[in-house]
């Protein structure tokens, strides 16, 4: 099991454009590909889907993670992949479909490695979304890496003591996996019943009129990205309208052994 | 005994956490490692039982490489025992959670129960055998850790930071229990920081700073030596800097702990009179 | 003037068998440096999560008498409203710290009490600079070493301008070096700022020199309340709490026979002694 998919999503403070770029207008870049992810099936808008966030990782200067993420998606692209085809669809299509699933977790990655929990925490505050609710969204996202910590030393703990996690038929490894969920669940409850302390002791909620010390600035930049990200999305969809686009065809289908094709 | 030959560690893609270290562990001995947070103590001992792979140099337990062998076989000799209990309690009762390594290492259930039970009276806590692990206090529960390693009765025993929280009579007990293990020829390791208790003990201490050995002595010598001290982060025990500032008089600045320091004292007052 | 005053204090935690504090009687005053100690279990932390008013806010239970903290009743107020009051320290820094600067998390507090972003400012820029971490103040928390994390939790407790710091064992994952700057930090806080300390420790070798006052608890209740040097006898060490090693060392020379004038509770007034006697 790779606890690396997560490093795909963990912020690291970076002085790149993009990092500095406002959350809302990385928000908007995000939403605007996911949309034009999910609005074509074509092989060649998703190849370029794909290819666009390429720069974008670039500036960002986080090639290694996101590679790092990108080979632990692997497993479900490949999953996809293959789950298409044997149900029938071509060679074609279930390469779009993957390269779907592939865009759709790069997008969210890029963000996610790019925008600290609190610049979310702040950008949601200021689009008057409820403090305690702000708050806990980007608890969670700040608990990840510390929870994947703990995971880890939940698995050498347990190792420790005789567990061999890759041994043993398909039950028996499912349940090997309940000497690592426990104590992870515990830990995070214990860690959680901290927090919660810590927090009412600093006058969490004693005022609803909370006036944060750093407030978000949209600058010139930002505005532009969030416009050229309207743009570009409206443009996509009057292609995805308008302008038929070619397919190539390789005549590669699963063979009809199976009932359902 | 447990080996290292040049021993250097990485973690991928990240810059080397040990720099080399050559340390020989003998059988039976009662080593402290200590240091610096950050210097690598818990890596170090994470290599002792296959957890961790020297990315440069070997280990060896009992002149077996740890590369040759799985963290389950290596762990039958060497025994670690996390820094925080819940991070290995998830059983429905203390005894369930005992018998669990032991059903790892395919014990049959005649010996498992009887291993059990001996634990148990040893560390005093028979009557939570049937108990949830999760009720019992802080200090219980790092003593059920504890006793969830000893069960297997591993030749070496590496205890990391047992005494983090401990009250002094708990750090008693401890202390205590180490010597007894030590009398059944167990090696002893420990990861600490505290001074005061190994001030009591008197290992052997390897002192670790920045990923290198940087000091190597018993306690008595090390404790005194104050900049090598100072460099990981430690200080003087209490009864080793009062017997430094009185050191003009003749007292030995090895008395490190209350009783030596007494007959220390004593006799210099006696030989003055 | 009293600026804790807690009146034959009783609380039981929901669903225990027993009172984790009983009878709990104290009269301390605004300035003093009290350290509270006393084997595992006995109602240390109990006792401080009262003082801030987590107890009976966060932990239900049964709670009985009264407690009185500058002014205010416990029972009658929240745990956000005393927090401007009563600070509370924690054992391990990285659940206190939770933004991705120090900055912002020393800021959480006088955000949450809804003060202007000037007077926010003020006093981030006055904790940050008492407690000496200025300079880390962009830094996030992981990057830092246990010393420096603690001194953040104090700057973020202390930026809420309490009268009353209560801290529960905060050296406990701290190396020794930076367990006694943390304990300098705090000393300067209550000399200069003026602000009551509580104390809550088990390393008493480290903290007498800087504590005016110790209090013992055994078993739920409070047993022994004193100067150091007057609490730190017979009947702590038969508590089985850790007594300083000097102390403990001029019990056993007086047990010899030496004419011990004072028990000494610091390095240096162990050696002062013993020098006066070497020198006779």
């Amino acid at each position: 099991m790779s606890l690396k998919v997560f490093d795909g999503f963990k912020f690291a403070k970076l002085p790149t454009p993009i990092h500095n770029m406002d959350p809302r207008a990385k928000f908007i870049m995000t939403i605007g590909l996911f949309v034009a992810a999910l609005l074509f099936s074509n092989i060649y808008a998703l190849i370029v889907i794909f290819l666009i966030q390429l720069p974008i990782v670039y500036a960002a200067k986080t090639w290694r993670k996101w590679a790092s993420s990108m080979r632990a998606g692997l497993l479900l692209a490949t999953l996809i992949f293959v789950m298409n085809f044997v149900f029938g669809s071509t060679i074609v299509f279930s390469a779009a479909m993957t390269l779907r699933f592939l865009s759709l977790m790069s997008a969210f990655s890029l963000f996610f490695m790019t925008t600290s929990p609190d610049d979310l925490g702040l950008a949601l505050e200021q689009a008057h979304v409820p403090y305690t609710l702000s708050f806990t969204f980007t608890t969670a996202v700040r608990l990840v890496p510390t929870m994947a910590l703990d995971a880890q030393t939940v698995i050498d703990a347990q190792r420790s003591r005789g567990l061999e996690l890759d041994k043993g038929n398909f039950m028996k490894r499912i349940r090997n996996y309940i000497p690592i969920l426990i104590p992870l669940i515990v830990s995070a409850i214990r860690r959680s019943i901290e927090l919660a302390e810590a927090l009412e002791s600093r006058g969490f909620g004693a005022s609803p009129n909370r006036k944060p010390l750093i407030v978000l600035r949209m600058k010139s930049t930002d505005y532009l990205v969030g416009v050229a990200t309207l743009l570009m999305l409206a443009l996509a969809v009057y292609v995805y309208l308008f302008i038929p686009l070619p397919t190539p065809s390789i005549p590669i289908t699963m063979p009809k052994i199976f009932p359902w094709l | 005994m447990i080996e290292t030959e040049e021993l250097r560690f990485a973690y991928p893609s990240s810059p080397e956490v040990l720099l080399g270290i050559d340390l020989t562990i003998n059988d039976g001995e009662f080593v402290a490692i200590m240091g610096e947070n950050g210097a690598g103590k818990t890596t170090l001992v994470k290599t002792f039982n296959g957890l961790l792979m020297p990315t440069v140099g070997k280990v060896k337990v009992d002149g077996l490489d740890t590369r040759e062998a799985s963290v389950a076989r290596l762990s039958r000799d060497v025994g670690l025992v996390f820094q925080n209990p819940d991070h290995q309690l998830f059983s429905e009762t203390v005894k369930e959670e005992l018998a669990f390594s032991l059903r790892n290492f395919g014990y049959d259930e005649e010996t498992i129960q009887r291993r059990v039970t001996s634990i148990l009276e040893t560390l005093d806590l028979s009557r939570y055998a049937e108990s949830s692990p999760f009720i019992l206090s802080g200090g219980e529960r790092k003593r059920v850790a504890l006793a969830a390693v000893l069960v297997w009765n591993p030749k070496h025993i590496i205890l990391d930071e047992p005494t983090i929280g401990q009250d002094y009579q708990q750090k008693d007990r401890l202390r205590n229990f180490i010597v007894q293990l030590n009398t059944q020829g167990k090696t002893v390791i420990i990861i600490t920081h505290d001074v005061e208790f190994v001030a009591e003990c008197k290992p052997r201490i390897v002192l670790l700073s920045r990923g290198k050995v940087i000091g190597d002595r018993p306690a008595e010598e090390l404790l005194s030596d104050e900049p090598l001290l100072d460099k990981a982060s430690l200080t003087r025990p209490q009864i080793g800097a009062l017997m430094h500032e009185l050191r003009e008089f003749g007292l030995p600045e090895s008395a490190i702990d209350v009783y030596s320091a007494q007959q220390a004292i004593l006799h210099s007052l006696g030989r003055r009179k | 003037m009293s600026i804790i005053r807690a009146d034959h204090l009783i609380f039981t935690y929901m669903g225990a068998p027993r009172p984790s504090i009983q009878n709990i009687s104290l009269d301390i005053s605004a300035g003093e440096f009290v350290v509270l100690t006393g084997p595992s279990g006995c109602g240390k932390t109990t006792i401080c999560r009262c003082l801030n008013g987590l107890i009976p806010n966060f932990y239900s239970g049964d709670f009985s008498g009264e407690l009185i903290v500058d002014g205010m009743n416990v029972k009658d107020h929240t745990t956000a409203e005393l927090a401007s009051h009563v600070g509370l320290v924690f054992q391990n820094p990285e659940n206190q710290l939770f933004s991705l600067s120090i900055e912002r998390d020393v800021a959480f507090g006088p955000e949450n009490l809804g003060l202007s972003r000037e007077e926010t400012r003020k006093r981030v820029d006055w904790a940050l600079g008492v407690t000496g971490i200025i300079d880390l103040k962009d830094k996030p928390p992981y990057e830092l070493s246990g010393g420096q994390q603690q001194r953040a939790a104090i700057a973020a407790v202390l930026a809420m301008q309490p009268k009353v710091i209560v801290l529960d064992e905060p050296t406990s994952f701290l190396d020794p070096k930076s367990a006694l700057e943390i304990l300098e930090v705090i000393s300067s806080i209550n000399k200069r700022l003026r602000i009551t300390i509580i104390l809550v420790e088990h390393r008493l070798d480290i903290v007498s020199r800087h504590a005016n006052r110790v209090i013992v608890m055994n078993e739920s209740r409070i047993v022994l309340d004193g100067r150091p040097g007057e609490v730190y006898g017979e009947e702590a060490r038969l508590i089985g709490i850790g007594l300083p090693r000097v102390t403990t060392l001029f019990q056993l020379l007086q047990k010899e026979g030496l004419r011990i004038s004072q028990m000494p509770t610091t390095v240096d007034e162990a050696a002062n002694q013993l020098r006066s006697m070497f020198t006779q």
